[in-house]
C-alpha cells in the first residue's frame, strides 16, 4: 500500500523537526566549545565563532598541576575505575544469583527477587545518610572504594534483574546436562549459560556501566578532591566556578559525553533491546 | 535429597548477591528509620542520637516547606513523565513508517539518552543563559520575543524549563520502548481495519494502543519512580531557587542532613519520601507480576 | 583493604612521630573557592612557589564554587578530607560547635597579631580562640563605568544610595543603558551579602542586643524595600536575582551596566582588556551610605584559612597556611584579594597601579558591618535569601517577607 503524498510530508517534516529537536542543543554546546569566551559574550549573539579554536579542549587536556585539566583528568580517570570496578564486582555477584533466580527452585526466592527489585528503586536518599556516616566512621569517604560499593547498590540488582529475565529463555535442559555428568553448578553457569547468554552479558556490561558514569548524588557527598572526585562532579564544579569561561565549561561536557556516547552507539542494538526485554531503565 | 541440595545450592549461589545488598541497601535503611525517630546530627552520629519518638515526622508533615517540596516534586513527576509518554510514543509512530534516513533518526535518538544528566542540565542552562544564552539570542532574532527574557530566574517558569530539560533527554527511551513494541504488531491487523472503515484516530485507539499498553505501563512507571529522585538536574541548574520553586524533596533532604548537619530529620523526610515510592514501586510490581517479566 | 592501610598508616606515623622523623614526603590536600578574590593562577602560583620553598610537601588544591564550600568542609570529616580549607567568616561559630577546626591561637605570635588587619582577625575568632588565619579581606564595593557617569553628566560616583538611584534614573531616560544597576541577588549568599551592605549603610541591624531578629524594621526594611524599589523602576537589571558575582562581573565588563556592586576582585579583571569591553573606564568607590546616617556602607567579606582537626598533616598545613598568608605573599598577590596586613596599605609596590582600588578599601574595610553570629547561620541565611527573593520577586511585600523570616529564625535560636 502507497502511503498519500499528505501522509509522506508529514512523516518527512516530523522527522526534519525531531532531527533538529536532538542535534540542535548538542551542536550549540559544541559550536560554544570551540568559540572563545569574549565571542560567547558578544551581544548579539553570532551563531559561527570567527575564529574556531580548540584552546578549550587543550586547556582541558594538557595536563597542569591545580589546574581545571587537573580536576578534569582525574575525574575522567576516577570514574573509568570506579564504573568498571563496581561493574565488575555487580556482575560477578548478578550471575550466579540470577542463575539461581532463573533455574532452581523455591517460591520464596521469588519474593526475595521482588524485594531486591524494590531496593533498586529506593530514592538513594533513603540510605544515603547512613552510608555516609559508616563510610565517615571508616575513614573511606574520598576513595574510590567507597563509590565502588555504594555504586553496587544500583547496579546490582538491575543487572540480575536482566540477565535473570535473559537465563529464562535458554533452554533447562542445556545445564542440566554436564550436571548429570558430574559438572558443578558454576562449571555449567560457565562453559553452558554463558556462552548462550554473551549478548545480555553485554547489554548487562554496557548499561551498568552507563548507569555508573552518570551517577551524581553520591559522588557529590562522598567525594571531596582529586583523589576520587568522579567525572560528574567535577563538571558539576566547574559550571558553577569562577571559571565564567562557557567555552571551556562546553568542551567539558562534550569530552565528558563523548565515552558513554560512543559506548551506547557502538552497542546500539544491545541498548535497544536489552530497554525493550526488560524496559529497564535506572 | 536431589531438590534439598539444589536449595542449597540455589541459596549459596544467592550469597553474593544477599551480602552485598544486606550491606549497602537493607541495613543503611534500617538505620535510616533508626536515625528518623532520633536527633542525631551528621557529626559524630550515634553519640548525638537522643530518642525523640515521631517528633521528626510531625513537624515534617507540619512543615509548609516541605510540603511545597513534595509538590514541586510531584509536579515534576507528572508534567515531565507525562511530556515524555506523549512525545515518546508520537516518535515511536513516526519511527514505524518507512522513509528514507529513518535509520540515522534511530540512532540519533540514543544521543540524549546517553549524554550524561550533568552534562544536559549544563548544557541547558547555557541555553538558558539570560544575556548570553541561545534561546533568547533564537527567539528574539526570529521575532517570538521582544526582549531578552530570566527563564531560569523566574519562579513562574524556571521548573518548566527544569522539565523541558528533562524532557529532551528521557523522551527517546519512551520512543525506544514504544517503537519496539510497536514493532510487534502484525501489519495485516491495520489492514483489516482500515478495510472496516477504521480512520487513523481508530486504528490509534482499537489497535495501536492496546498492543503498546503494557511496556508503555512499565515505562511510566519506571519513569515516574526516577522522576521523584530528581537531584542532579536540579543541583546544577538552579540549586532550588528562585524563590525556592525549584526545590525538590531529594534537595531538601540533601540540605536538611549535609548543610544544616540534622541527619535525625533529614532520615524523617527521606522515609516520607520513601513512603510515596513505595506507593508507585508496588504499581509497578503489580504491573510486571501481570504481565509475567519476572 | 583501604581500611588495613589506614591502619597501617597511623601505626607507621605513630612510628615516625616517636622517632622524630616526620619529615617523610608529605601531600596536603587544601581546598579553595572559586569564585571571587583570589584565581586559580594566583593560587596555582603562590602554591608553587611554596612547593619550591618546602621540598617534601605537595599541595593539592581543589577549588570549588563557594555554594559548595561549607558542605564541602562539614562533608570531609574523616581520614581521608583535607588539611586546609578556606572558610568564610560567618562559620567559625558552627564549626567550633562541632569542633571543625583546629585551636591555633597558640601558634600564632604576638607580631602577627598586631600587624593584621583588626577587621580581618573577625573572620577567625570565635569566643576568644583563633581557628586560623584571615587570607582574605574584602567587602562589597560600588562600581562605575566613567564613561556612562560622565555621558549622563556627573562627575562623580553617588555618595548616598538615594543619589544612586537619581543618578541611575538620568542614565536610564538618557538611554545610555537600559538597566543601569546589576547586582547578585539570586537566591545564594550573594544576595544577602548585598544586603547586609544596605541594610549597614541604612543604619539597620541584623540582631537586636537580646540576640532576637531585627532585620524586619528599620534600616533592615529600608534596604530590602530599596532592592524592590531599584526593580519596579526598571532601574535594576531583572536578571540580577538569578546572578552571582560573575554573572554581574560579566554584565558590567560588557558594558551593559552602568553600576554594579561586588567584590574587590572586580576592579583589576573589569579593567584588563582581555577580558572586558570597558577597561579602562572602571571607577571604584565605597558603597554609598544614608544621609545623616553613614557615610558608606560595607560588609565584611573576609576568608580565613583553617586545618580541619582531623588533619593528620597539621605542623604542614600550618607551614602552608603560614606562607600564603605572609605580608611578603600578599603583597605580591594583591591585584584580586587585598592584604590582611595593615603594613600593605602603605606600600607602595601594593598601591601602584590600583590606587582607587586601595583608596575605597581603606575607607571600606573600617566600616565593615558583619552578617550575624550564630551557629545556625546556614540555616538562618536561607530563610532570609528566600525572603529577599519573594520580596524582589512580588510575592510578597518586604515587610511580609522579613517579618516571615525573623519568625523561622527565631524558631531557630
Amino acid at each position: 500500500m502507497q502511503p498519500s503524498l499528505t501522509k509522506k510530508i508529514f512523516i518527512y517534516v516530523g522527522a526534519a523537526l525531531l532531527a533538529l529537536v536532538i542535534a540542535v542543543p548538542v551542536l550549540w554546546l559544541f559550536i560554544m566549545s570551540i568559540s572563545s569566551s569574549t565571542h560567547l559574550t558578544t551581544l548579539p549573539l553570532q551563531w559561527w565563532p570567527d575564529a574556531p579554536t580548540l584552546e578549550n579542549y587543550k586547556s582541558l587536556l594538557v595536563y597542569a598541576e591545580n589546574s581545571p585539566s587537573a580536576s578534569f583528568l582525574y575525574g575522567i580517570r576516577n570514574s573509568i575505575i570506579i564504573a568498571f570496578a563496581a561493574t565488575a564486582v555487580s556482575i560477578a555477584a548478578a550471575i550466579p544469583g540470577a542463575y539461581s533466580f532463573s533455574r532452581l527452585p523455591g517460591p520464596r526466592r521469588k519474593n526475595l527477587l521482588f524485594a531486591v527489585i524494590a531496593i533498586f528503586m529506593l530514592p538513594p536518599v533513603a540510605i544515603v545518610l547512613p552510608l555516609y556516616t559508616v563510610m565517615s566512621a571508616l575513614g573511606l569517604l574520598n576513595t574510590h572504594f567507597a563509590l565502588i560499593i555504594v555504586y553496587c547498590s544500583i547496579l546490582l540488582p538491575f543487572t540480575t534483574w536482566l540477565l535473570k529475565s535473559n537465563f529464562d529463555t535458554i533452554p533447562g535442559d542445556l545445564d542440566e546436562a554436564p550436571i548429570i555428568d558430574g559438572a558443578n553448578r558454576l562449571q555449567a553457569i560457565w562453559y553452558v549459560i554463558l556462552p548462550i547468554a554473551r549478548p545480555a552479558l553485554g547489554a548487562a556490561i554496557m548499561m551498568a556501566v552507563l548507569l555508573a558514569w552518570d551517577e551524581f548524588f553520591y559522588g557529590l557527598l562522598f567525594t571531596n578532591d582529586i583523589r576520587a572526585k568522579t567525572i560528574t562532579v567535577a563538571i558539576a564544579d566547574l559550571a558553577a566556578g569562577r571559571v565564567a569561561d562557557y567555552g571551556l565549561i562546553s568542551a567539558a561536557g562534550i569530552l565528558a559525553a563523548v565515552p558513554p556516547v560512543v559506548l551506547a552507539f557502538f552497542m546500539q542494538k544491545t541498548l535497544v533491546s536489552g530497554l525493550a526485554s526488560g524496559s529497564v531503565k535506572g | 535429597m536431589i531438590s534439598q541440595r539444589k536449595t542449597v545450592t540455589a541459596w549459596l549461589l544467592l550469597t553474593p548477591m544477599i551480602v552485598i545488598i544486606l550491606g549497602v541497601s537493607g541495613y543503611p535503611l534500617i538505620k535510616t528509620i533508626y536515625y528518623s525517630l532520633t536527633g542525631a546530627k551528621l557529626i559524630a552520629p550515634d553519640l548525638t542520637s537522643v530518642w525523640v519518638g515521631l517528633d521528626n515526622y510531625v513537624r515534617a508533615l507540619s512543615s509548609g516547606k516541605f510540603l511545597e517540596a513534595i509538590w514541586h516534586t510531584t509536579y515534576f513527576a507528572v508534567i515531565s513523565v507525562g511530556a515524555e509518554m506523549v512525545i515518546g510514543v508520537l516518535v515511536a509512530l513516526l519511527l514505524n513508517e518507512a522513509f528514507a534516513g529513518r535509520t540515522v533518526l534511530r540512532a540519533m535518538l540514543i544521543l540524549p539518552l546517553a549524554l550524561p544528566t550533568v552534562v544536559n542540565a549544563m548544557m541547558w542552562r547555557l541555553v538558558y543563559n539570560p544575556d548570553f544564552g541561545a534561546l533568547n539570542a533564537l527567539l528574539v532574532q526570529i521575532g517570538m520575543l521582544d526582549a531578552y527574557r530570566s527563564w531560569l530566574g523566574d519562579p513562574a517558569s524556571a521548573l518548566d524549563m527544569v522539565i523541558l530539560a528533562d524532557v529532551w533527554k528521557n523522551f527517546p527511551l519512551v520512543a525506544l520502548i514504544a517503537l519496539a513494541a510497536l514493532q510487534t504488531v502484525p501489519k495485516d491487523l491495520y489492514e483489516a481495519a482500515t478495510l472496516d472503515g477504521a480512520g487513523v484516530w481508530n486504528r490509534f485507539w482499537r489497535i495501536t494502543l492496546p498492543a503498546i499498553m503494557g511496556p508503555l505501563s512499565v515505562a511510566l512507571v519506571l519513569r515516574t519512580i526516577e522522576a521523584f529522585k530528581v537531584f542532579d538536574i536540579i543541583y546544577v541548574m538552579t540549586r532550588g531557587g528562585p524563590a525556592s520553586s525549584t526545590k525538590t524533596v531529594s534537595f531538601y533532604v540533601y540540605q536538611e542532613a549535609f548543610a544544616y548537619m540534622r541527619v535525625g530529620s533529614g532520615a524523617s523526610y527521606a522515609l516520607i519520601v520513601v513512603l510515596i515510592s513505595s506507593c508507585l514501586i508496588a504499581g509497578y510490581m503489580y504491573l510486571i507480576r501481570k504481565q509475567g517479566e519476572v | 583493604m583501604n581500611i588495613k592501610n589506614i591502619v597501617t598508616g597511623a601505626v607507621a606515623m605513630g612510628v615516625l612521630a616517636a622517632s622524630g622523623a616526620a619529615h617523610a614526603d608529605v601531600t596536603l590536600n587544601a581546598l579553595f573557592m572559586a569564585q571571587a578574590a583570589y584565581s586559580e593562577e594566583n593560587i596555582r602560583d603562590m602554591t608553587a612557589q611554596f612547593e619550591a620553598a618546602n621540598p617534601g610537601i605537595k599541595v593539592n588544591a581543589e577549588l570549588v564554587p563557594y555554594e559548595a564550600l561549607h558542605d564541602k568542609i562539614v562533608l570531609s570529616q574523616s581520614a581521608n578530607g583535607y588539611d586546609v580549607v578556606l572558610y568564610d567568616v560567618v562559620w567559625p561559630a558552627e564549626f567550633a560547635q562541632y569542633q571543625l577546626l583546629e585551636d591555633v591561637s597558640s601558634r600564632i605570635d604576638d607580631k602577627t597579631r598586631a600587624g593584621v588587619l583588626d577587621g580581618a582577625w573577625t573572620t577567625v575568632k570565635y569566643d576568644g580562640a583563633f581557628y586560623g588565619m584571615p587570607w582574605i579581606a574584602d567587602t562589597k564595593f560600588l562600581f562605575y563605568n566613567t564613561e556612562m557617569l560622565k555621558e549622563a553628566g556627573f562627575d562623580a560616583p553617588p555618595a548616598t544610595w538615594e543619589e544612586l538611584k537619581t543618578q541611575a534614573k538620568a542614565i536610564k531616560d538618557k538611554g545610555i543603558v537600559e538597566y543601569p544597576l546589576v547586582w547578585s541577588w539570586s537566591q545564594s549568599e550573594a544576595a544577602i551579602c548585598d544586603y547586609t551592605t544596605i541594610l549597614s549603610g541604612m543604619g539597620g541591624q541584623f540582631l537586636d542586643a537580646d540576640g532576637k531578629p531585627a532585620f524586619n524594621s528599620g534600616g533592615g526594611l529600608d534596604a530590602l524595600e530599596y532592592m524592590v524599589s531599584t526593580l519596579d523602576d526598571g532601574l535594576t537589571n531583572p536578571n540580577s536575582r538569578e546572578y552571582l558575582e560573575e554573572d554581574v562581573r560579566r554584565v558590567f565588563s560588557s558594558g551593559q551596566a552602568a553600576f554594579a556592586l561586588n567584590w574587590g576582585y572586580m576592579y583589576n579583571l573589569a579593567n584588563d582588556p582581555a577580558e572586558s569591553q570597558v577597561a579602562g573606564n572602571v571607577g571604584i568607590a565605597p558603597a554609598p551610605g544614608t544621609d545623616g546616617v553613614s557615610k558608606a556602607s560595607a560588609v565584611n567579606g573576609s576568608m580565613g584559612l583553617g586545618i580541619p582537626t582531623k588533619s593528620d598533616h597539621k605542623e604542614e598545613a600550618w607551614k602552608y597556611i603560614e606562607f600564603l598568608t605572609s605580608e611578603k605573599v600578599q603583597d605580591k598577590f594583591a591585584k584580586l584579594s587585598l592584604p590582611v596586613w595593615e603594613a600593605s596599605y602603605s606600600n607602595p609596590d601594593v598601591i601602584k597601579g590600583q590606587e582607587p582600588f586601595v583608596e575605597a578599601a581603606k575607607t571600606s574595610l573600617a566600616v565593615m558591618a558583619p552578617r550575624p553570629t550564630m551557629a545556625s547561620y546556614q540555616e538562618a541565611s536561607a530563610a532570609l535569601q528566600e525572603a529577599l527573593q519573594n520580596a524582589m520577586l512580588g510575592a510578597s511585600t518586604p515587610k511580609e517577607a522579613l517579618d516571615e523570616a525573623a519568625e523561622t529564625i527565631s524558631d531557630m535560636q
